[in-house]
């Protein structure tokens, strides 16, 4: 038995313990936003947060996260109008969109570590998680205008 | 199945959204949730909405209901172009309807849609004149029908904003649908003949607007064939054996993978349409069970051909082909007949052969397709590309007609051509036939590699003769590859030439350019060893992603043997006479728009300016995909090399786009920049290999394509056009690569010939300098 939070709702599950978290949040407790994409930690499509922490759900195994308050792009805001969010929207990032859970997680979390990311803090926390389509542009520039409003409000 | 218990806690927080989700997933997992048709990608859980009242369709593309709401049935597979919306504003914008109350479905597979298949750049260009002319049909017999409703004359009446006006007065189009008085139908001769607005009368097309899919996209509610499911699901992972064709199971053995909690039984697939040789599925009832148990489970095969091939052994065999002066095809190259003669005196020729890597489609959603059978019919939930393609083969796999298989359209998490092949249905349809319950497979990224159509590798030899003055007399380009087409379409979908020869276009567009060079060969060659090895993949931008690569190299090789500047040869060869001087619809302006987009691309980039020490220009244009649809690109390359460690830093690529008139500006921005940079990827970051007949790298640990830190300052712009709409989703791929190599030889005087380029490469011809 494996109990822990996800977006703010207590859940017991007696899946295997070793069974990477991913595949739990998707098959078993059936949110699909975070997807699956290379299986080693390398790609950020699985990204989710634990304590708050960006963290590869892919090669997270069940029991690890015992106790643990996990959130999910399902669960960053409950109107799903997180700044970032909001500036992936208006600045139309997605393409095929399977990586931007990932990317939208991973960016939250740097969003608290540096507040006013600079190009290079960017891109040393962004570089893990890959676009195929390449709409790397854009997410930086959708990061950015999400800092700045961030930044006014507080 | 494992037990799983949810409690929600009264004092915990809980978000209307977050309880919304919840009883969503509840609804997956023990409802029979998305098995009907079709998907809205603005609709969170993507199930469109049921329409209101009567529907007025006066053709198959759209309907109108009694509340106005305008749905229209798109056939394209939406993979991160935003096709939907760009296509829904060419409709709406001829049919006068609001904007607002315009929803798209992408549709399942029905004979009625006729070919099904997104790729090639195609989908506006081929899209634009049917949904203008739906619009103006359905326009047309709404003014009509409001006309007599109002009593008044449809003479006096005009349409906009989604009603039909008569002087003061007005009804809504929900209104007139609503009164089920519209009947009018149009023949598909009637559709064709109806008038088109003016291009200053437009509302929709050429002006800003929101993807319809976007923000789907950003919360997690956007549902792709990865997240189809049903009750009482198993899952599936194959075992895949040696070879990609030919391999038969010798023997399977599974006591480890018994060992297995939810590992159920393996299946050796029989299968009659042979898309899946030697193919074991293991099956469990999760999936992580179905990954543990088969890397447990031990098959033997007989392998099949290729099993000891090498990329050096494919690619001396095509150096070996290009370099024989007769095999493959020769392409009619219009106005004409004459062949290069080498032989005569020449004041100058140069030769030089140039290579491209095996490259990886690595779309990031691994392949997959969940697949059941339901009242005599078997069902395919994936994302897909090229549905009509594919239903023979799954009939013929199933044993069953055509019309008892459909396939259901989802999000595709990356097309780019992989999914255009969708011999990735076959397995779930063959194991949920043995099965006799639904299937879900899922490849693993590492699978998802080693089953890739890849991008064949490339050999090609071009060769350009001068006479004393520096005139170009004659040119050949010889481009040998493995043939997708062939491969994977079959011989029906091949080109033919007037002697009769028969090729795959796909694989050699862009080596009958628009320059004026006298004599003129193209020859298509098949590696017939790829062939057989492997299953060569269209893969975005196809052909012209190499033979691009080789064209304009050789063109700056070319101006500088003559020592003409690159971009002054280039304008001086693209004079839009003869052959190259294009013609209505699709080429009107040839080769002059062409030179258009050098000219602008070379003065925004500063073309000339004098530069730092080890820092270059390059310069590379494109006709993008075909002769008969062309999209005229060019790209500058500014670059940077490291001498000490060979390292190409491209600081900043500045593109020019002539696409025709832009229907959706900010997708069409978009499709560039990404676009762009795939080409980058290709030309300096991504690329693997064959040994032992598999491609070598799997998997991000050695695969590795270009991230965010890579990504250099861009500079793109549309020529402003009313030409007819073109394909903007792969021609700034195949500018990028030779605008680099172009670069390189401007900053350091060397000349490399191979993508992708390495720091070892640079480094090499550096010292051999």
């Amino acid at each position: 038995m494996t109990s822990f939070t996800i977006n703010g709702r207590a859940v017991t599950t007696d899946v295997e313990d070793d069974t990477p978290l991913l595949w739990v949040i998707r098959d078993h407790i059936g949110l699909t936003g975070t997807k699956f994409g290379c299986g080693i930690g390398m790609c950020g499509a699985c990204t989710v947060h634990v304590g708050g922490r960006a963290t590869r759900s892919c090669i997270t195994p069940l029991a690890s996260v015992e106790g643990a308050a996990i959130t999910t792009i399902e669960g960053l805001d409950p109107a799903a109008n997180h700044p970032l969010q909001q500036a992936w929207r208006a600045l139309q990032v997605p393409q095929c969109g399977y990586c931007q859970s990932g990317q939208i997680m991973q960016a939250a979390a740097m969003l608290q570590d540096f507040p006013a990311p600079s190009d290079d803090e960017i891109d040393a926390v962004m570089t893990g998680s890959l676009c195929r389509c390449m709409t790397y542009v854009r997410i930086r520039a959708a990061i950015k205008q999400a800092a700045a409003e961030m930044g006014t409000k507080a | 199945m494992s037990r799983l218990i949810t409690r929600a806690e009264a004092t915990a927080p809980f978000s209307r959204r977050g309880f919304l989700v919840a009883s969503g997933a509840a609804g997956v997992a023990f409802g029979f949730s998305r098995v009907l048709a079709a998907i809205d990608p603005a609709v969170p859980g993507s199930v469109p909405a049921s329409a209101t009242g009567p529907q007025f369709e006066p053709t198959i593309w759209f309907g109108i209901d009694a509340a106005g709401i305008v749905t229209v049935n798109i056939i394209r597979a939406e993979m991160g172009q935003h096709v939907g919306t760009a296509l829904a504003r060419i409709l709406a914008d001829e049919l006068e309807a609001d904007w607002d109350k315009v929803r798209i479905v992408h549709v399942d597979s029905d004979p009625k849609w006729g070919l099904m298949v997104t790729g090639g750049s195609w989908s506006v260009w081929q899209t634009f004149p049917v949904f203008s002319q739906a619009g103006a049909a359905g326009r047309i017999a709404l003014i009509e029908a409001g006309a007599k409703l109002m009593g008044a004359n449809p003479a006096n009446c005009t349409a906009k904003g989604g009603a039909v006006h008569a002087g003061g007065r007005s009804m809504s189009y929900g209104d007139i649908a609503k009164s089920g008085t519209v009947a009018r139908q149009f023949t598909p001769d009637e559709l064709k003949a109806l008038p088109i607005k003016p291009v200053k009368e437009r509302r929709l097309i050429g002006r800003e607007t929101h993807g319809l899919d976007i923000d789907a996209k950003t919360n997690g509610t956007a549902v792709y064939g990865i997240d189809a499911k049903l009750p009482g699901m198993v899952y599936a992972r194959p075992k895949l054996p040696p070879t990609r064709n030919g391999s038969k199971v010798v023997s399977v053995d599974d006591a480890a993978a018994k060992k297995v909690k939810g590992y159920l039984r393996y299946l050796v697939l029989d299968d009659p349409s042979d898309t899946v040789p030697g193919w074991v599925m293991v099956i469990a009832t999760t999936y992580y069970a179905a990954l543990k148990a088969t890397d447990l489970l031990d098959v033997t095969w007989t392998p099949g051909p290729g099993a000891d091939m090498s990329e050096q052994t494919l690619q001396d065999h095509a150096r070996a082909l290009v370099a024989k002066a007769d095999g493959g095809i020769l392409l009619d190259i219009a106005d004409d007949d004459s062949t290069p003669n080498f032989t005569a005196a020449a004041a100058s020729t140069i030769e030089q052969i140039y290579t491209t890597a095996t490259v990886l489609h690595f779309q990031l959603e691994p392949l997959n397709a969940l697949a059941f059978e339901k009242d005599g019919v078997f069902e395919i939930h994936t994302g897909n590309q090229w549905q009509s393609l594919i239903l023979p083969t799954l009939a013929k796999a199933l044993g069953v007609a055509e019309t008892k298989v459909v396939l259901r359209s989802y999000l595709l998490g990356g097309g780019f051509g992989r999914r255009l092949n969708g011999d990735y249905t076959i397995p779930a349809a063959l194991a949920t036939k043995a099965l006799g319950r639904p299937v879900k497979m899922i490849m693993t990224r590492e699978d998802d590699a080693r089953f890739d159509s890849v991008r064949s590798p490339s050999v090609q030899r071009l060769r350009m003769q001068f006479d004393g003055s520096g005139q170009i007399q004659a040119m050949e380009h010889h481009a040998c590859a493995g043939w997708p087409t062939q491969v994977i379409a079959g011989p029906t979908l091949l080109a033919k030439t007037k002697k009769g020869g028969q090729y795959d276009p796909f694989a050699i567009s862009g080596a009958d350019h628009w320059y004026d060079v006298g004599h003129q060969q193209v020859r298509a060659v098949a590696n017939d060893l790829a062939n057989a090895t492997f299953r060569p993949g269209w893969l975005r931008s196809v052909g012209p992603g190499w033979t691009n690569w080789a064209l304009e190299s050789f063109i700056d090789e070319a101006a500088h043997h003559t020592k003409i500047d690159p971009v002054a040869f280039r304008l001086k060869l693209l004079t839009g006479k003869g052959r190259n001087a294009g013609s209505a619809p699709n080429a009107v302006g040839g080769a002059l728009r062409q030179a258009e987009v050098v000219r602008r691309v070379a003065e925004k980039a500063g073309w000339g300016a004098k530069r730092p020490a080890d820092t270059g220009l390059g310069v590379a244009t494109s006709f993008g995909q075909e002769r008969d649809m062309p999209t005229w690109v060019a790209c500058a390359a500014q670059i940077h090399v490291d001498r000490a460690t060979g390292i190409v830093r491209v600081e900043k690529l500045t593109l020019v786009v002539d696409a025709g008139t832009i229907v959706d500006p900010d997708g069409a921005l978009a499709q560039v920049q990404g676009g762009a940079l795939w080409g980058l990827s290709m030309a300096l970051h991504e690329s693997t290999e064959f040994a032992a007949g598999q491609v070598k790298d799997t998997n991000l640990n050695t695969y590795t394509p270009l991230r965010i830190a890579d990504v250099p300052q861009l500079d793109i712009s549309f020529v402003e056009s009313e030409n007819v709409p073109v394909g903007l989703g792969e021609p700034a791929t195949t500018v990028v690569g030779p605008a680099i190599g172009n670069a390189i030889y401007a900053a350091t005087g060397i000349r490399l010939r191979h993508i992708p380029i390495t720091p070892a490469a640079v480094l090499a011809a550096l010292k051999a300098r």
